[in-house]
């Protein structure tokens, strides 16, 4: 990799004061390095016009970074230009000669940052270096540089500010770029850690010796970080400062030491669990098994992280790394682990060899323990320490730099795992609709506990920026705690309503398939009516509507009867109170028609229902006359026949009979003539309904009644031709 | 009958090591449906010249689900003790039910755990 400033300067280092690495650091991250350490041409060109050079200097700027040479801004470029357009307001010449001396942080105008960026000079530096806690060393130190060591400490410390912990993930430090040409050779897959080196450098001159080696220590446990280990070598390239002194240097080493525990979460780590992400996860694994205490099956778990649409192979790695005592089951912490590994590799980290320290479940169970009570708000000494000030005055610097981060495209990803892992299983369109709603939500412009709890707490800005803050911590735990709740309940409803929409669909489709049901029998009418006509009579029968379609199977004949007898009943009873001689006329006709029926049914029992539909349509006739009150029931009798498929509200109960006359006819003889008004109403709103119902009954006769025939046809027809090969095949 | 997993140090002679372990497939059928005792053969030995040519020695081992792990050393290495091959075939045997564990393995698939990788190539380091 280039070596930056290093080069430029021809062998000569540069050494930032804290001042100007924490307005580097800011400004690094206003032009939204991405990870691989390289800054959005447009932004440093916004930055470097608002710095309010003429263009020609800026070009010189450019220039002398290197930054022409490589094609793009790497931190070292970066920071070297920061540098020189300082001098260049200063009004020094751009040289790189004028950046070795000290400088005044370069003024930019029209910067989002520029407050903050000028309030940072009036920090003083010892409470920086006092309070920084790192978090962790991210680097995981192979280098036996003493010198290195204590930079990352004291870079670490100096993390602890809001400012850095945005950028951490883009920034190498720039020193790096001078240093180790392998640096950027490497894959940045973590982005983490490039700030603290940056900080280390900028820290610069700080000896370090006496805490270098417990740093490393610290640092080799950090196996996800192996690009540090490059980064920390650069530092060691730049002149140490000697402003920083031994004791403020142990001093940091023993705050981080202590802190490096209860700062667990705030690293960019990211395979270090948050507070929210550990609810999460631990709400999900309560979704899954409600005991806490208990495992999760290998199945279930299966199940559940194949919603992640991660591939198997990956999958299975991921098993293996988190299932630490092979029992085939996840206990909490394992399937935490687990979960947090899928996130990750969601949201593109590639998975470890091994599972890295912090996911283990003995850290992880200490973990969950201790992140608690540093909520508590009193953190460990080191940021007691801090100034409050700083605190206040970088939380609006936060705030800004969330908002910043909350663009990062990546946010919406861990809601999308989240929502895939979801138990219903959405459909992804769904969920990722969903999700935006909640994300739109939360980006607005909230404190970062929203965005953290959108739950990509993978961006490495975020998690140290969020934790960096103590003492506006416990308010603002307060408000994650509760903010973790609605992220969850929004999830929850928006998987409650992608749940309702995919239970919706399946209904509509149920619904749908009911409905397209009744209306396929009319096109085939002549087909098997088994089922349809079930369905129909069904509804009919709830409904009491009219608009049966299908066939009818014969055992609805058994309903009708007694039906007909209650019709048969409920008529004459209407009948004789409406007028005896049509009640009369009515009951003959009932009893006529029944007797003939019981004639037709005797003669026509061969035919099947054709000669009683016949017969009736037959009675039919010769009651015209004697029962014109009755008359609106011919029509519909006549309809009866089998040609007809009309249905006739006013159909009678007459046809239906037909199928089952013998029982009813010595009913009508009953003594019809102890009704009361009352119950004539009641018996016309019953026979009505029962008119209808025996309208549908004849017509499902009636369609049966066209079965048989042509039936019958066919059935002759495949005589006749057997009967033709017959002497065929005897020749 | 197809090997799940096949890794060869030193000498990458992938090829004859598959034909070996195939023919070796053979014996081992041959133990068990012989074997009406016991069900378990914790360890079947094959000691012995397999071609006049060849000098090395092939070692079975079967599990209770009839899954077969075959060793072949080189007879040239100073003979490999019997506790030794037999520590071999249980550190095997416990990394692949640790495969095993795992839910998204489906039993059949070629293994690629890397956590049984490493095991294996450390054992072998170890032999060798």
């Amino acid at each position: 990799m280039e070596q930056g400033p290093g080069t430029v300067s021809g062998g000569g280092f540069i050494s930032l004061s804290e001042n100007e690495q924490r307005c580097y650091s800011d400004l690094y991250t206003l032009c939204q390095a991405d990870s691989s350490g390289k800054l959005a041409a447009s932004k440093v060109g916004e930055l470097f016009r608002a710095s309010q050079l003429p263009a020609d200097t800026l070009h010189q700027v450019t220039e002398l970074c290197g930054a022409k040479r490589l094609g793009y801004f790497g931190t070292g470029q970066f920071y070297v230009a920061l540098k020189l357009l300082a001098a260049a307001q200063s009004g020094f010449p751009v040289r790189l000669e004028s950046i070795k001396s000290e400088m005044p942080l370069p003024r930019f105008v029209g910067m989002k940052n520029d407050a903050e960026v000028l309030r940072y000079p009036n920090h003083s530096q010892n409470t920086e270096s006092q309070g920084y806690q790192l978090g962790k060393p991210p680097m995981t130190v192979a280098r036996p540089s003493l010198d290195r060591d204590a930079l990352k400490r004291t870079e670490s410390l100096g993390d602890k500010q809001e400012t850095r912990s945005p950028p951490p993930s883009p920034l190498r430090s720039p020193p790096n770029s001078p240093s180790s040409s392998s640096n950027q050779d490497r894959p940045l897959s973590y982005s983490y850690g490039k700030e603290w080196s940056s900080t280390e450098q900028l820290t610069g001159g700080e000896t370090r010796h006496p805490a270098a080696s417990e740093m490393s220590s610290y640092e080799s446990k950090h196996l996800s970080r192996p690009l540090l280990q490059q980064e920390v070598s650069s530092p060691s390239n730049y002149g140490s400062k000697s402003s920083l002194t031994h004791s403020s240097v142990t001093r940091a080493l023993s705050v981080e030491r202590s802190a490096e525990e209860g700062s667990a979460d705030y690293h960019d780590d990211p395979w270090r669990i948050t507070e929210e992400q550990r609810d999460y996860y631990t709400m999900q694994f309560k979704s899954l098994q409600p005991d806490l205490n208990s495992l999760i099956s290998g199945s279930v778990a299966k199940n559940f992280f194949t919603k992640s649409k991660l591939s198997i192979p990956e999958l299975s790695h991921i098993w293996e790394l988190s299932d630490v005592d092979c029992d085939g089951a996840l206990t909490l912490l394992e399937f935490s682990a687990a979960f947090h590994l899928i996130v990750a590799r969601k949201n593109g980290y590639s998975l470890p060899e091994k599972l890295p320290q912090t996911l283990q479940p003995g850290f992880l169970q200490r973990d969950a323990v201790s992140p608690k009570t540093k909520r508590d708000g009193t953190f460990l000494g080191s940021y007691s320490e801090l100034v409050p000030s700083n605190q206040q005055q970088k939380e609006p610097a936060y705030s800004e730099q969330w908002e910043v981060i909350s663009e990062l495209p990546r946010t919406p990803e861990p809601l999308i795992v989240f929502e895939d892992d979801s138990r219903t299983a959405p459909q992804e369109t769904n969920t990722v609709e969903s999700i935006q709603l909640p994300l739109s939500d939360k980006s607005t412009p909230k404190q970062e506990p929203r965005i953290d709890n959108s739950m990509s707490a993978f961006s490495p800005k975020r998690n140290p920026a969020f934790k960096d803050t103590s003492a506006e911590h416990t308010p603002l735990e307060n408000t994650p705690a509760a903010k973790t709740d609605p992220p969850p309940e929004l999830e929850h409803q928006v998987k409650s309503r992608t749940r309702q929409r995919s239970y919706s669909s399946t209904s509509i489709d149920d619904a749908m398939k009911k409905v397209e049901e009744p209306p396929a029998p009319p096109p085939r009418p002549q087909k098997t009516h088994s089922r349809a006509s079930s369905l129909d009579l069904n509804k009919i029968f709830q409904q009491s509507s009219q608009g049966f379609k299908g066939g009818w199977l014969p055992p609805p004949a058994i309903p009708p009867r007694p039906l007909a007898a209650q019709i048969l009943h409920f008529v004459s009873s209407t009948e004789t109170t409406s007028a005896q001689k049509s009640v009369q006329k009515i009951n003959f006709a009932d009893f006529s028609k029944f007797s003939e029926e019981e004639e037709n049914a005797a003669k026509n029992d061969a035919q099947g229902q054709l000669g009683k539909a016949a017969g009736s349509s037959e009675e039919s006739s010769p009651l015209k006359d004697i029962l014109p009150a009755q008359r609106p029931q011919k029509p519909s009798r006549r309809k009866c026949r089998p040609e007809s498929q009309n249905l006739d509200s006013q159909e009678t109960t007459l046809p239906l009979p037909p199928p089952s006359s013998s029982a009813p006819g010595t009913k009508p003889h009953l003594p019809v003539q102890k009704q009361s008004s009352r119950q004539k109403r009641a018996i016309q709103t019953a026979i009505r309904k029962n008119k209808e119902a025996n309208a549908v009954l004849a017509r499902l006769n009636s369609e049966l009644q066209q079965q048989l025939k042509d039936a019958h046809l066919d059935r002759i027809a495949l005589e006749t031709q057997l009967e033709q090969l017959r002497p065929v095949s005897y020749l | 009958n197809y090997p799940l997993y096949i890794r060869s140090i030193p000498t990458e002679n992938e090829l004859k090591f598959h034909y070996t372990v195939h023919t070796s497939l053979d014996v081992v059928e041959e133990k068990i449906s012989a074997v009406g005792k016991a069900l378990v053969d914790q360890r079947e030995l094959y000691l012995g010249l397999l071609y006049p040519t060849e000098d090395y020695k092939v070692y079975g081992y079967v599990t209770n689900s009839k899954v077969k792990f075959v060793i072949v050393v080189d007879s040239s290495n100073t003979a490999l003790r019997d506790n030794e091959i037999r520590s071999m075939f249980r550190k095997l045997h416990n990394s692949y039910t640790d495969v095993m564990c795992n839910p998204f393995y489906n039993p059949g698939d070629p293994i690629q755990s890397k956590a049984f990788d490493n095991m294996v190539s450390a054992m072998m380091v170890q032999v060798c």
